[in-house]
């Protein structure tokens, strides 16, 4: 671990850790508590594999009710709890803590029910992402956030981490297919935010807890849409000579309101990666390659594949494709979807980074990475939801080389300050986690920090929930909660009045 | 700089950031409440309130930045939404989510209100159904909270994850947790074109019906409405509408026909006519004449809206259409008696939701829940969460809840 530092370890609940197994055993009995340290070896990370830490003790719960007595007893012992689902988290968001209760929540792994004429489903947080499309595909139905990690991720944690995916910019976030959950506090309230209907009322905690990275409450039911599949999908792969031809195509493409399902792009260090190890026929000798996918009924997709592709030419696009059956779509996608891994294949490690910019920075943050790149030393290839201008820059280290990790952080932590500067973000669906946790200033003020951190006050005022997340520095909600305008320094306001 | 001792005007009119937080500054230590206003077009949604001092913020006005190619504008709190609609309306983009205008419901001029206004009462239309309302649209803002501090959430990136979205946490607040200066919003470009597949003579449960299946289909349906016949006028009409490229939109008006061939006798309307009909739906248009007429707007379980009419009028008088498929009830009453109790239990008992008196005289706003009332628990949560935006109440105090 390069210098993270987490919270003090709690020593006063360190020292009752027999005490506390027994009593969690008594809340969730049989098999729901694991504390042996062989047993709990394999929760010692999430996706992000270079930070581990043992749990204290783990717990996997599988009724509501022992969710809720397990946070209310952790509440009243001030015991901290991480919650965690699948563990597929790439900033660390379900990184354990030694002297915190893990709370799995995989068994909870049911669909309660399919409601297709109001077009939702109603799961358990367990429940996979592509469960719940394999769940109603046979009725032609889908859902449509599709993070690559799919096939494993819970819906309870697209719910903490606010995922996307390659279909976002047509179908939006999480937190625009969600409508409802049941969340537990901390204190073992079990509370409703929204339902079957399409808006929640009062004030949007629904919002608030999707992306909240598992510190204000447990999710411990979702009711989310899920949409009609669309009748047809077809690709264009497009070959540029510049990332700006490519940059300014995808902008084109946008601005004539044509929103494809996906829209995809690879600098050439990532395009020869996948072609090396997947051989999906791309071309070799161009500086960008930029995947649209558009989806809908076959005479749109028809009609807006005549479009793009016109729009894609007035672009200087040096090569072009346009799928004409479902295998050819499938083998453009092939080697993007294999990008990660291809670039495993060169190298020892790689480290994936999350910033999102603003679109049209994408040649100047390119190039000013191409810089970074010499300057470290250490290579680096692009992968990038061109639509809305997420970027994964994916760095190529050793870490069995002393201070490659360090170096490559270093270089990571370069890219989102970059990010930050042109107008963009820190991360854009990966989530903040313990990763980016100390970059936070880099984009926010002490009192925007501080005013986020009051919202946790409202949920959970002795952070108990996830600490050592999100924010770099924690500060009590007492503190937080002290007004800081008094009589003396504050007049009447001089403003016109009329 | 005036005496602070000095009974002041009532209202504050800054001009700049600075002012707003100077003012909110003042009343925080005053302890004396503002009321945020714009163009105060939105005046009489919520619960009437008595404070001292209002804090006009039709002066911090303008657009600050608009891309685009970037689908993307920022603006100061008080910009009127006319010009940031006629901005947009230039290159052929929009807010997506299609934001209704409640002058004609309310009985005021229409085309009023600001940016402001509009993302503090998250008002939305019937696209909501596909696109979501402002809170989904919303990247970004800036705001005084009501611990006279200057902060920030978001961004202008559509996909950003950085820290909790409290741009959602705040849209839809009634201006209770903090005063917004500066909005970055998510434009679209427009529909290319619209044509809206009308069937006639449905009754609701037909309606209902009918709608749930064109939602369910690949048609891409963007607005589903019902006007029972006692609303529209004349026979009932069920308004399903299409938007897209003309070739897509021709095509899968044809598919949607065909599919609900059993459903009524059909039209098609083209895109001038469309358009006024969905205008009414979004504005409320049919309730716009009898403003001493208590009205709803209640979310429920779309394919639960015609039960929950139905059993509403057999207890009492009411007029009501559906927006959403069903999931948005758009409800006059018939008499005095807002009927609160009635509705309330009868949501409950259809798989819940929230109803909202959105129009109504102030003592009825007074003396009648104006906001759906929440279970303690979440109550008390809601409480905690204003309490740490806004720990003396002084922004819009009793807004939502007395």
């Amino acid at each position: 671990m390069s210098g993270l530092k987490m919270p003090a370890l709690d020593q006063d609940v360190l020292s009752r850790r027999t005490q506390i197994v027994a009593s969690l055993s008594r809340i969730v009995p049989g098999e729901g508590v694991v504390s042996n340290e062989h047993e709990m070896r394999v929760f010692e990370s999430d996706g992000l594999t270079a930070y581990k830490a043992l749990p204290f003790i783990v717990v996997l719960p599988e009724t509501v009710q022992q969710v809720a007595d397990v946070l209310k007893y952790c509440h009243g012992e001030n015991i901290k709890v991480v919650p965690r689902g699948s563990g597929t988290s790439l900033s660390g968001g379900a990184l354990p803590l030694e002297d915190a209760v893990l709370l799995v929540m995989s068994r909870f792994n049911r669909m309660l029910e399919i409601d297709y004429p109001n077009r939702c489903a109603v799961v358990q947080p367990g429940v996979t992402n592509l469960g719940i499309t394999t769940a109603v595909e046979g009725e032609g139905f889908y859902y449509a956030p599709d993070p690559s990690s799919q096939i494993a991720c819970s819906i309870g944690g697209n719910v903490a981490e606010n995922s996307g995916g390659v279909h976002s910019l047509k179908y939006g976030l999480t937190a625009n297919n969600v409508l409802g959950v049941e969340l537990v506090t901390i204190e073992g309230e079990i509370i409703r935010l929204g339902g079957k209907y399409l808006e929640a009322d009062g004030y949007d905690l629904l919002g608030v807890i999707t992306g909240s990275e598992g510190l204000l409450g447990v999710v411990t039911e979702v009711t989310v849409r899920i949409l009609q599949s669309p009748e047809t999908a077809r690709a264009l792969l497009v070959g540029f000579p510049s990332s700006e031809d490519g940059g300014q195509c995808v902008a084109d493409i946008i601005s004539q309101g044509i929103i494809p399902g996906g829209m995809e792009m690879m600098d050439r260090p990532a395009i020869h990666a996948a072609e090396d190890f997947v051989r999906a026929g791309y071309p070799l000798d161009v500086e960008a390659l930029l995947i649209v996918e558009l989806d809908g009924p076959e005479a749109e997709v028809d009609y807006l594949i005549g479009r793009v592709e016109k729009i894609a030419k007035q672009n200087k696009s040096s090569t072009l494709r346009i799928s004409t059956n479902e295998e050819e779509r499938r083998s453009f996608w092939a080697g993007r979807k294999a990008a990660f891994p291809a670039v495993g294949r060169i190298s020892p490690d790689y480290y994936c980074m999350d910033g999102t910019i603003p679109r049209k920075q994408l040649p100047k943050v390119l190039a000013r990475m191409r810089e970074l790149s010499e300057q470290y030393d250490l290579r680096v290839a692009n992968v990038f939801h061109a639509g809305d201008g997420n970027l994964h820059p994916l760095i190529l280290y050793d870490a069995n080389i002393p201070g490659q990790l360090e170096k490559t952080e270093e270089f990571g932590a370069d890219i989102l300050r970059l990010c930050v500067e042109v107008g963009g973000v820190l991360t854009g669906e990966h989530g903040v986690g313990v990763e980016k946790r100390d970059l936070m200033p880099e984009m926010f003020t002490e009192d925007d920090l501080k005013q986020q951190q009051r919202v946790k006050c409202a949920f959970d005022e002795k952070h108990l929930l996830n600490p050592g997340k999100v924010f770099p520095q924690l500060h009590r909600c007492a503190e937080l909660g002290r007004m800081h305008v008094h009589k003396g320094n504050v007049q009447f306001p001089d403003l016109p009045r009329f | 700089m005036a005496d602070i001792n000095k009974q002041p005007d009532a209202d504050l009119h800054p001009k700049s950031d600075e002012d707003v937080l100077a003012a909110v500054q003042w009343a925080v230590v005053e302890e004396t409440p503002l009321e945020i206003v714009g163009q105060g077009s939105k005046r009489a949604l919520g619960r009437p309130m008595q404070t001292a001092h209002t804090l006009d913020m039709s002066g911090l006005a303008g657009i600050t930045l608009f891309e685009p190619e970037e689908l993307v504008l920022s603006a100061k709190a008080g910009t009127p939404l006319k010009e940031i609609t006629e901005k947009l309306d230039a290159v052929h983009q929009e807010l997506q989510f299609e934001p209704a205008d409640f002058g004609p419901l309310l009985g005021i001029a229409p085309g009023q209100g600001t940016l402001g206004g509009l993302v503090n009462t998250n008002i939305c239309g019937p696209r909501r159904l596909k696109y979501g309302s402002a809170r989904d649209h919303i990247l970004g803002m800036s705001a005084v909270s009501g611990r006279g501090e200057i902060f920030k959430s978001g961004g202008r990136v559509v996909k950003n994850v950085t820290g909790y979205d409290l741009s959602k946490g705040i849209t839809g607040a009634y201006g209770t947790l903090a005063v917004l200066t500066d909005i970055t919003v998510k434009v679209m470009p427009k529909a290319e074109t619209e044509q809206t597949l009308l069937l006639s003579g449905l009754t609701d449960a037909e309606a209902a019906q009918a709608m749930a299946l064109a939602m369910g289909s690949n048609a891409e349906v963007s607005g589903a409405a019902h006007m029972p016949a006692s609303v529209s006028g004349g026979r009932a009409a069920t308004l399903l509408r299409l938007e897209g490229f003309a070739p897509s939109v021709a095509y899968r008006i044809e598919n949607l026909g065909k599919m609900l061939k059993d459903f009524g006798t059909h039209e098609q309307l083209e895109e001038a006519t469309s358009k006024s009909q969905w205008w009414a739906v979004r504005d409320c248009i049919p309730f716009s004449e009898h403003h001493e007429k208590p009205v709803w707007r209640i979310s429920c379980t779309p394919t639960q809206g015609h039960h929950i009419v139905e059993t509403i009028r057999a207890a009492t008088s009411v007029d009501a259409y559906y927006d959403w498929q069903g999931g948005l009830i758009w409800m006059q009453i018939n008499g005095e008696n807002p009927q609160a109790d009635l509705i309330r239990a009868t949501l409950k008992q259809h798989g819940g939701g929230h109803a909202t008196l959105i129009r109504a005289d102030a003592a009825t706003r007074q003396s009648t829940p104006v906001f759906q009332p929440q279970p303690a628990p979440l109550a008390a949560l809601s409480k905690r969460y204003r309490e740490n935006f806004d720990p003396k109440g002084v922004l819009n105090p009793g807004r939502i809840v007395g």
